[in-house]
This record gives structure tokens, sequence and C-alpha cells, in this order.
């Protein structure tokens, strides 16, 4: 069996449908963050296809997913710092209830 | 001539205003006073100098041959709005001009120093002196102005140096409207005049007196309007009318006396000043100043005479029936300007050489001298008995002999009883108003009688009739020397003031004229209308006794109706309130309510509602957001590919 472009294209859609959809609906901020990684991760993978398939010679694709990673590793821990820190004042994580800096 | 002196004239009486409004509450009431009475003391000196100078001194700036010039000491330029219409400031001298210097500074200075008695230990002695210096300012601002525009400035400078003083008590509810009603409808009179100087000088490109009134020049203006006419009156004319309007509002003329006697509110030496002697006659030397102007068409003449003659019996009657002695004064005031007008008015130079115009100037002199006399005494006889109403006063001859003698000497001099000063210029002017017609003469020759009558109806109710119970708690006496003083001075310069030959020094024209007494036709029968007047008075009121009320119930309509004024500050109030107010303001501010205001404010209530409405959408939820956005990228993505398949 030869696997095309687009069945790996495909599921990289649905990973980021998934993203999306948790990131609309979750109230849980750690949820909201993985579905956030979920999106990124998607799209890295977009990279990696694109890269693979449409220009086989070269590896620019590769190596900026590389330093996707790299960075959304950092924003993560950046994001879960904030998130624990918002728990420790407040003592909740649900994204409706954080109000506090409205207005 | 040198510029020092009447420079100084203008300069002393602003600066005292000045040092005196601005440092006047550290001063003490003494020095306030001294400061005040010494500044216009020297003021008086200069205008004396200066006036001397110009009628004796013989210099050939002043006198060509016999007849006197109009010279101007300084005329700069003052305010300039753009490169023709230019303001200048200057000082015009002339015979009027020298005159009314000494009349201003002489009486401005006795009420200086008669208020430093009476005025004593009124809270705001400066700033009453302050405001009597500013007043004093922009009189003589007014009388030496080369030009209608500066005097225009000036003219509303007195207007609010007016204002200022007959509400000098402000904490007195009618005094404080009093000032106001003085200066609205002063100030409603002066529009008219602006119009006035604004049609004269759109087609006269100057301002200078003497340009505007030089030969030859309003007969161009006639020529460059090609005879158009508006409602019967050239553009001339009309000019000339809404100018003489300005004078109408300032001499208390009908129907805009109206302020006139209630500006009596006002301290009684401010009611000598400016309400008797010198800034009601503005309207006089208005006119008098541009008469070469009025004489080139006779129809704004014979609109001053009518109103003048109207409004002389007008007020002479009024004045009969009033109760309040500063308001009979206040009333024959309006009736005496009212015969410089008329005089003003009937004068042409076919008639006696112009001897109206002088007659009117002479009247002037002499009524600001013993009409402030007359009010400064009036000020006296309040200071006694505390009460503006003679019902509180009568059989004072006793006890105040001072002001008894100088007041009978006012009264005699403004009835006109020979040799009192009244006497000649009344003269003069009933001679030149015969000699303009037969029906103006007898006219105002009854109006002279009512003035004796009026005046002695006053005199003896306040000297003699009967002795007020009161005096016996309270014995009323003579005013201390600051106040008798001055009255004693005025009564003096009433008694002689008539025989100055004031022909020689102010004719319209500059040509001396030589006064002659015209016994048969006119004085004789003046004399014997005044005399059977003054006995009339004597009979009625000179014990206590029912004929004043017998006569007022022969017309007790017309008593009632002279009494109340002839209703004109009813009728007033009724245009403003019912009329304007009601009826075409009140409609005004409903539109303005509902229809301007109404407009904006649907515009802020939609733009407000729909805010309200959509103000849910910025939630600041994130998710929210995501979602709204998510489906616009939906739907855009929808939309695309349906129209590229």
């Amino acid at each position: 069996m030869n696997l095309t472009m687009l069945m790996y294209l495909i599921p990289s859609l649905i990973m980021f449908a998934c993203g999306v959809y948790g990131f609309i609906t979750r109230k849980n901020l750690i949820a909201i963050l993985i579905s956030l990684e979920l999106m990124l991760n998607s799209v890295d993978l977009n990279f990696v296809i694109f890269n693979r398939f449409l220009f086989p010679g070269q590896l620019e694709g590769m190596f900026f997913t590389l330093f996707a990673i790299g960075i959304a590793a950092a924003e993560t821990a950046l994001a879960i710092a904030i998130v624990i820190n918002i728990y420790r004042s407040i003592k909740k994580i649900d994204v409706s209830e954080i109000t506090k800096m409205k207005f | 001539m040198d510029l020092t002196l009447p420079i100084l004239i203008l300069a002393i009486p602003i600066t005292m205003f000045l040092i005196l409004g601005l440092f006047g509450m550290k001063m003490s009431h003494k020095l306030a006073g001294i400061l005040g009475i010494l500044g216009m003391g020297t003021t008086m000196v200069l205008a004396y100098t200066v006036a001397f100078d110009y009628f004796f001194s013989g210099n050939s700036l002043f006198i060509s041959g016999s007849e006197r010039l109009q010279h101007t000491v300084f005329d700069v330029t003052w305010l300039q709005f753009s490169p023709r219409l230019v303001v200048n400031f200057g000082f015009l001298l002339d015979p009027i001009c020298a005159m009314m210097l000494v009349v201003i500074t002489t009486i401005s200075f006795f009420v200086h120093l008669y208020s430093w008695g009476y005025m004593e230990g009124e809270k705001g002695f400066q700033r009453f002196y302050a405001f009597l210096s500013l007043f004093s300012f922009s009189m003589l601002g007014l009388v030496v102005a080369t030009n209608i525009f500066q005097m225009y400035i000036f003219w509303e400078l007195v207007g609010v140096s007016s204002y200022l003083l007959i509400g000098f008590y402000y904490k007195t509810p009618s005094a404080v409207s009093a000032s106001k009603k003085a200066f609205i409808v002063t100030r409603f009179a002066d529009l008219g005049m602006l119009i006035g100087i604004l049609v004269l000088s759109f087609y006269m490109p100057t301002f200078n007196f003497i340009e505007l009134t030089a030969p030859g020049q309003p007969q161009a203006v006639l020529a460059s309007t090609g005879g158009a006419t508006f409602l019967g009156g050239s553009v001339l004319t009309w000019a000339l009318v809404l100018i003489f309007t300005g004078g109408m509002g300032k001499s208390a003329m009908l129907p805009l006396h109206i302020w006139l006697p209630d500006a009596m509110e006002g301290p009684t030496p401010v009611s000598a000043l400016i309400h008797a002697a010198t800034m009601v006659v503005a309207g006089v030397y208005l006119v008098a100043r541009m008469f070469p102007l009025y004489l080139m068409e006779y129809q704004a003449l014979d609109f001053i005479t009518f109103i003048g003659a109207i409004t002389a019996l007008y007020a002479a009657v009024v004045a009969c029936t009033q109760v309040d002695i500063k308001r009979v004064l206040a009333f024959s005031t309006i009736s005496q300007i009212a015969f410089m007008m008329v005089s003003l008015g009937v004068a042409r130079p076919e008639i006696h050489e112009g001897l109206g115009y002088m007659a009117s100037m002479f009247h002037l002199f002499t009524h600001a001298m013993f009409k402030a006399l007359l009010f400064l005494g009036a000020g006296a006889l309040i200071h006694a008995v505390h009460s503006n109403d003679y019902t509180a006063m009568g059989g004072l001859r006793k006890y105040m002999p001072i002001t008894h003698w100088t007041f009978l000497i006012g009264c005699l001099a403004i009835a006109g009883i020979y040799p009192f000063s009244g006497f000649f210029s009344k003269d003069e002017m009933l001679s030149a108003m015969y000699g303009y017609s037969t029906f103006w003469g007898v006219w105002m020759t009854f109006v002279a009688g009512l003035t004796a009558f009026y005046m002695f109806r006053l005199y003896y109710l306040i000297f003699w009739w009967d002795e007020n119970p009161h005096y016996k708690h309270h014995r009323p006496h003579d005013a201390p020397w600051q106040m008798s003083l001055p009255l004693i001075i005025l009564a003096a310069v009433s008694c002689v003031a008539g025989f100055i030959p004031f022909g020689e020094l102010i004719t319209w024209n500059g040509e001396p004229y030589h006064i002659h007494i015209e016994w048969v036709k006119v004085a004789i029968p003046s004399l014997c209308t005044a005399v059977v007047a003054i006995l009339l008075a004597t009979v009625m009121y000179r014990k206590k006794n029912s004929l004043p009320d017998k006569a007022a119930a022969i017309w007790p309509g017309l008593w009632r109706a002279a009494h109340h004024r002839f209703y004109w500050d009813e009728i007033y109030m009724f245009i403003t309130h019912k009329i304007i107010f009601n009826v075409i303001c009140s409609s005004i501010a409903w539109f303005d309510r509902h229809i301007i205001d109404g407009t904006m404010d649907a515009f802020a209530k939609v733009t407000q509602k729909t805010s309200y409405t959509i103000r849910g959408m910025q939630s600041g939820s994130i998710q929210t957001y995501v979602w709204w956005y998510l489906m616009g990228a939906v739907a855009l993505a929808a939309i695309t590919c349906w129209a590229i398949l």
C-alpha cells in the first residue's frame, strides 16, 4: 500500500479540528492548553508533510518544525506557570470564573 | 497748544479710579475721600485753565476774527480694524466742549466733597469714590471726543459707571433691579445709535466730527445715495434719527425715560452728578455736537422737537403728583432736558441766528448747576429725616435754614424767576420756540408754568405745610460743612450764572450772538405764568389744608394716571412679560427644547440603546471570540468555495 499526502493530511486535519473543538468547549485551563498543543502539533505535522512530499530535496520544513517544538515547550512551561499562579491565588482553574481582570 | 493739560484732565480721574479701585480697601475712609477730592479738585482747576485759555486767550488757534474755531489738540490712532476702519482717540476743543469741561468738573468736584459727608461711614466708601472717578473720566472722555466712535465708547463707559453707581447698595433688591433697568434700557437705545453710526460712516468714510460737519460733506452723502428714501426719510435723516435714539435713551426722552426715575435708588450725590447734571444731558450734547448735520435736513430736527415737547409736558404733569422728592426731581430733570431738546430742535440759522442752539447749551449749563443744587439739597433732607417721601417732612425751614434757603434759590432758578439763572436760559429757549412756531412757544410756556408749580409744591410740602410730629423724637438739623458748602456755592452760582454773556461764547457756528431779552413778547408772559403758578402752589400747599385733595378730585382719573406715571412701566411690563416673554420667547424656547435639543437627544439615545444592546458581544471570553472567528472563517470558506464552484 502506497501512502499518499492526503492520507497524512487528513489525520492532521482531524487533530486540528479536535484542538479547536477542545479550545472552544473546555472550561479547564489545562484542557485548553492541551487543545492548543494539539493544534500546534497538527500544524507542525503539516510542515513536515509538505516538506516531505512537495520539496523532497530540502529540509527547511523539518527544521522549522524542530524550532517550533522547542519554542512550544518553552511556551507551555510559561502557560503552566501562569495556570499554577492563578490556581494559587484563586484556587480555581475554571476559565469562566477567572474574571478578576475584566474591565 | 500744550498737550500736558488736556492729557492730565483725562489721566487724573482714571488714575484715581485705578488707585482707589485697586488699593481702596487698604485705605482708611478719610484717605480715600481726600484722594478723590484732591484728584477731582486738580482736574477742575486744569479744566478751568483750559476753558479760560480757549475762551479768553485770543489765541489764533481758537478764534479767528470773531469766529470761534474747533481745535483738535491731539488725535492719535487708537484701534485700527482695517486700513479704512480706524478709530482715533483725541481731544477736540470747541465752545461746547470747553463749557462741558467746566460743568462736569465743577459738579463732580462738589459731589466728591459732598459725598465725604453724605456717605460717611458707609460700607464701600472707597468703592464709591472709585466709581465717581471712573464716571468723571468717562464723561470727560465723552465730551472731548474727536470722533463719533470714541464718543460711542465713552458713551458706553458712562453707562457702565451709571449702572455701577445706581446699584451701589447692591444688597437692596430695588437698587439692583433699578441698575439693571437703567443698563438694559439705555443699551437698547444705544443699539439704535450704533446702527446710526454705522449707516452714517458707511456713506461718509470718516468718524471725525470736524470732517462730518464740514460744509459740503452731507450734500455729498445725499448725492451718493441718489436720493434713496426709506419710509419717506432719506439716508441722512434715518442715520440722524437713529443716532438721536441713543440720545433719547441717555437723556430719558419718551418712551425710553422709564429708567431715570428708578435710577434714584442710587445714593443722592450720584443722582445729582449723573442723573441730573451731566450724564443725562449727553443726549443733548450729542445732538449739539452733530448739529450742522442735523441742520441739513429738518425732518430729524422736527422729530426731536416733537419728542422733546411731548416728554416735557408728560414729565411735568407726572412731577406734580409724585410723593418721593427724588422722583419729583427726576421727572423735573426729564422735563428740563426735554426743554433743551426742543430748543435744539427748533434752532434754525434763519430764526434769530440759530438762537435755539445757544439757548439749549445755556440751559444745559444753568440747569446743571441748579439741578445739582436741588438734588444735593434733597440729599441733605434725606440725610436729616431718613426718608425719601415728603410725607415724612414738612415745616423743616426752622430746623434746616441753610438747606431751606439754598433749596429756595434752586426752586426760584428752575421756575425762571428774574434774576436767577434759570430765567435767562429759559427766556432764550422760549424766545427761540416762539420764533419757530407760536404753538410750541405757548406749549413750552405752559410747561414752564407747570415747572414752577411742581417745584414750589415740593418746596412748600418740605419746608412749610405741617410740622411732622416725628421731629420731637429726632430733631433734624443742617448737614455738616462738607455738604453745606457745595449747597451754598452752587446756590451762589445759580444766582449769578444768568448774567454770563453766553451768546458771546457759544453759538452753533462760532459767531458771537448778542443776547437781548424780549421782555414784552416772551419774558413778561413767561414770568407771569411762573408767578401765577407759584402763587397757586402757595395757596394750595403753604399750610395744611384740603385744597390739594379737592384739586385731585376734579379729575380723579387724570390724577391717578399721573400718579402712576401714566402707566408706562406697566405698559413695558405688559409688552416684555406678556407679549415678548410669554408669546415670542416661550414659543422659541419650545422650538429650542423640542426640535433642536430633541434632534440631538435622539442621536444620543439611539447610540446609547444600540451600544447597550450589542455590548454583550464584547464579553472578554477568548473562547467565544474563537468560536465567532471560526464561524466566520467557515462561512468565508463556504462562500469562497461556492463562488469558485
